[in-house]
C-alpha cells in the first residue's frame, strides 16, 4: 500500500514536470499580453536542442541550458511578430508549433545520419536522493531534479509578478498597455522579454522530457504536452500557482489511470484513458469558477493608437 | 515614417523568400531518391512510400527501404521511394510514382492501406503491396503482407519465463487492437510455456499506454511493474516503449524489445528483442512479382518459417542455455508443434491444453 501511494506521487510529478515548466512559461506571456500559443513547437525545439547538446558535450545541464537558449531563440520570431509586427498572435503561435517540430526532425537528420531519433544521452538530469542506495518504497520517490525545479520556479515567478515592482508592470501591460505606456513603461520591451523567458521556460519544460524522463529525443517525445500546459493557464486563471496546481492535477490524473489499470479488478483501459479528462472537467465544473484573462492578451499594441 | 513602410516592404519581401525557400526545400526533400544503378540492368521497377514516420524511422519503413535495396543489388531493379509527410500525402505519392513508371509499389504499415486501395482502383494495370494491413476483399493488384508477430512474442515470452526470478512478468501495450493482441497473447503464450516446463507459477501483468507515442505514460506503466516486482517487461508500443525501456534501466531490470534489435538503447538491461524483419519480406515478395509470378488478390503472411520474424542473435543477457532452448522453441513452432494464438480466444484454448 504504503509503495502504491509512493508509486502514485512519484508519477504524478514526473508526468507534470514538463508540463508545468511550459504552463509557466504560458502565464508569463499571456501576463504580459501576448497569447503564446507556439509553446508546443517551443517545448520540441527544447526536447531536441537539450538531448542533443547533452549527448554531444556529455553534460545535461550544459542540455538543459541550451535548450531554455533555443527555446528562448524561436519565442523571439513569436515576439517579433506579434510585437514588432503586430501580426496576429494565434496565427503566428501556429507557425511556431509546424516550425518547431520540422526544424527538429531536420536538423536530427542531419547529425544522427538520417535517424529520426537522437542517440541516449549517456548522463540525465540527476535524481533527487542520487542513483544508488534507495531501496523500497523510497524509490517511487527518487524524482529527477527537474521536478524540484519547477515547484521552485513556479513559487519565484509567483513572488516575481505578485510581490515586485517588475511583476506590477508586466500585468499592468497585459491589462491596460496604453495606460502602463503613459506611465513610462516601456510596453514592448516588457513583452519581448515575456515571451523570450515564456520560449526559455518551454524549451526547459521540452528538456525535462529529454533529459529526464526519456534519455533521448524522438518524433513523438513532444505530443500534445504543449496544448495541456496552455490548458493549464486557463484552468489556472492565469496564475503561477493556479497553473502549476492544474499540472499536478492532470498529472495525478495519469497517474490514477496508470494505477488502476491492468490490476486484478479490470478496468477498461478505454474507460481509464478517459479519466484525466473527465476529472479536469468536473473539476472545473464544480471548484473553477470563472476564469478570465489579462484584458489586453492576444491584442497587438501600437503606440498613440486610439 | 518613410523608414516604416520601406521596413515593412522589405519584411514582406524578406517573408516571401523564405516562404519560398521553404516550398523548395520540401521539393527537394520529397524528390524521389535517385535509383541505385547496378551492372545488371532490368526494366523491372519497384518503388515504395513510406507513411509518415519517414525513411530513417528506425523502424519498419527504413527496414522495407533496405530490402528493396537489397533487391536492386541482387537483381538489377530499379528502386525508389517517397517519404510521406503526412497522410493526405499517400494517394498522391502512390500516384506519382505510378506515372514515374513504377510497376510494383508498396505501401509500407497499415496507416496506408485505404490509399493503396484507391490508387490500385483507379490503375488497373499496376500492382501494389501493403504491409501490415489484411483487406476483406482483396483486389487483384493488391497484395496484403502480414506478419505472425505472436510467434517472435512467443519465443520472447519464452524467454522471459526462463529468466524470471520474482514469477512475475509484464506487458505493456501501445493501443489495444488486433495487431497488438498477436503480441500480447503470443507473449503471454510463451511465459506459461515456459512456466510449465519449470513446474512453477508465473503471472503476467498486462497494460495498455491507449497511445504509442506517450513515453512518460510508457515509463510510468513500466515502473508499476517494476514496483510491483516484475523482473521482466516486453513491449509492443512504439514511441510510449521508450519510457519502458527508460524504466528498466532506472530500475535495474530486464526489458525486451520490439520490431528490431533495441539493445542499443539500454545495452545492460534489453534482455532480447522480437525482431519484424519487414525488408525481407518485401524483398521475397517483389521478387516473386518480377518473376512473374501472380501474387495479386491476397494476403501473405510471414514468420518463422519463411525467416521474416525471429529474436535477437546477441543474448549476453540471457542466463546460461536459455537461448538454446528458445530456437529450439522456434524449430518446434516452425514445425507445427506448437501453435502460437495470437487473438484472446486462441490463447484461452491454448492455456487449458
Amino acid at each position: 500500500m504504503l509503495s502504491s501511494i509512493t508509486l502514485f506521487i512519484g508519477i504524478t510529478l514526473m508526468y507534470s514536470t514538463p508540463l508545468a515548466f511550459a504552463a509557466l512559461g504560458g502565464v508569463i506571456s499571456e501576463r504580459s499580453g501576448v497569447t503564446n500559443l507556439g509553446i508546443e513547437g517551443m517545448m520540441t525545439i527544447g526536447a531536441f536542442t537539450g538531448a542533443t547538446v547533452g549527448y554531444f558535450t556529455g553534460s545535461a545541464w550544459g542540455g538543459f541550458l541550451a535548450a531554455g537558449i533555443a527555446g528562448g531563440m524561436i519565442a523571439l520570431l513569436h515576439a517579433f511578430a506579434s510585437i514588432t509586427c503586430r501580426a496576429d498572435q494565434t496565427i503566428s503561435g501556429i507557425a511556431i508549433n509546424l516550425i518547431g517540430p520540422g526544424v527538429a526532425l531536420f536538423l536530427c537528420r542531419l547529425l544522427f545520419d538520417g535517424a529520426t531519433m537522437s542517440v541516449p544521452v549517456t548522463n540525465k538530469i540527476p535524481k533527487l536522493f542520487g542513483s544508488a542506495g534507495i531501496t523500497g518504497a523510497l524509490k517511487n520517490l527518487n524524482v529527477d531534479v527537474t521536478v524540484v525545479l519547477a515547484l521552485v520556479f513556479a513559487v519565484v515567478l509567483w513572488g516575481f509578478l505578485y510581490k515586485t515592482k517588475w511583476g506590477l508592470h508586466i500585468r499592468s501591460v497585459g491589462e491596460h498597455p496604453a495606460a502602463a505606456d503613459t506611465m513610462g513603461i516601456n510596453v514592448y520591451k516588457i513583452r519581448y522579454l515575456c515571451v523570450i523567458a515564456s520560449g526559455i521556460l518551454a524549451g526547459f519544460g521540452g528538456a525535462s522530457m529529454t533529459l529526464a524522463i526519456i534519455p533521448q529525443f524522438t518524433p513523438t517525445a513532444i505530443s500534445g504536452q504543449g496544448f495541456i500546459a496552455l490548458a493549464a493557464v486557463i484552468f489556472g486563471k492565469w496564475t503561477p500557482h493556479g497553473a502549476y496546481g492544474a499540472c499536478i492535477l492532470f498529472g495525478a490524473a495519469q497517474a490514477l489511470t496508470v494505477i488502476l489499470g491492468g490490476g486484478s479488478f479490470q478496468v477498461p483501459s478505454e474507460i481509464l484513458a478517459m479519466l484525466p479528462y473527465i476529472i479536469t472537467i468536473i473539476i472545473l465544473i464544480l471548484f473553477v469558477g470563472r476564469s478570465a484573462a489579462p484584458k489586453a492578451s492576444g491584442q497587438p499594441y501600437e503606440k498613440g493608437a486610439r | 515614417m518613410k523608414f516604416k513602410k520601406a521596413m515593412a516592404i522589405g519584411l514582406a519581401a524578406a517573408m516571401t523568400l523564405s516562404l519560398a525557400a521553404c516550398g523548395g526545400s520540401k521539393d527537394k526533400e520529397e524528390k524521389t531518391s535517385d535509383s541505385k544503378t547496378s551492372d545488371k540492368k532490368s526494366d523491372y521497377s519497384v518503388a515504395m512510400i513510406t507513411d509518415t514516420g519517414g525513411i530513417n524511422d528506425q523502424s519498419f519503413n527504413q527496414s522495407a527501404w533496405e530490402g528493396l535495396q537489397e533487391l536492386s543489388e541482387e537483381t538489377g531493379a530499379d528502386v525508389n521511394y517517397i517519404e510521406s509527410k503526412q497522410a493526405s500525402d499517400f494517394v498522391t505519392n502512390l500516384e506519382r510514382l505510378g506515372d514515374s513508371g513504377a510497376t510494383l509499389l508498396w505501401g509500407i504499415g497499415y496507416a496506408c492501406a485505404d490509399a493503396v486501395l484507391e490508387a490500385a482502383d483507379s490503375n488497373p494495370d499496376l500492382q501494389y503491396a501493403v504491409v501490415d494491413n489484411s483487406y476483406e476483399e482483396t483486389p487483384d493488384n493488391v497484395t496484403g503482407v502480414m506478419f505472425r508477430a505472436q510467434e517472435p512474442s512467443f519465443m520472447v515470452g519464452y524467454v522471459a519465463g526462463k529468466t524470471t526470478e520474482s514469477n512475475k512478468v509484464g506487458f505493456v501495450g501501445g493501443i489495444s487492437s488486433g495487431l497488438i493482441d498477436q503480441f500480447q497473447y503470443g507473449y503471454e503464450a510463451g511465459v506459461q510455456y515456459a512456466a510449465k516446463e519449470l513446474g512453477k507459477e508465473i503471472e503476467v501483468s498486462v497494460q495498455y499506454a491507449e497511445s504509442f507515442s506517450d513515453a512518460a505514460k510508457g515509463k510510468a506503466i513500466a515502473s508499476k511493474m517494476y514496483s510491483d516486482g516484475c523482473d521482466v517487461v516486453y513491449h509492443a508500443a512504439g514511441g510510449s516503449g521508450t519510457g519502458v525501456i527508460e524504466a528498466a534501466k532506472e530500475a535495474g531490470k530486464w526489458v525486451i524489445g520490439v520490431d528490431r534489435d533495441q539493445a542499443y538503447l539500454a545495452p545492460d538491461n534489453v534482455l532480447t528483442s522480437a525482431l519484424k524483419l519487414v525488408g525481407k519480406a518485401v524483398k521475397e515478395v517483389s521478387m516473386e512479382a518480377m518473376d512473374g509470378e501472380e501474387i495479386g488478390g491476397q494476403t501473405l503472411t510471414f514468420g518463422l518459417e519463411e525467416e521474416c520474424v525471429g529474436i535477437s542473435e546477441e543474448h549476453k543477457n540471457m542466463p546460461e542455455g536459455v537461448y538454446e532452448a528458445t530456437l529450439e522453441i522456434g524449430e518446434k513452432i516452425k514445425s507445427g508443434e506448437i501453435e502460437v494464438p495470437s487473438t484472446k480466444d486462441e490463447y484461452e484454448a491454448f492455456i487449458t491444453k
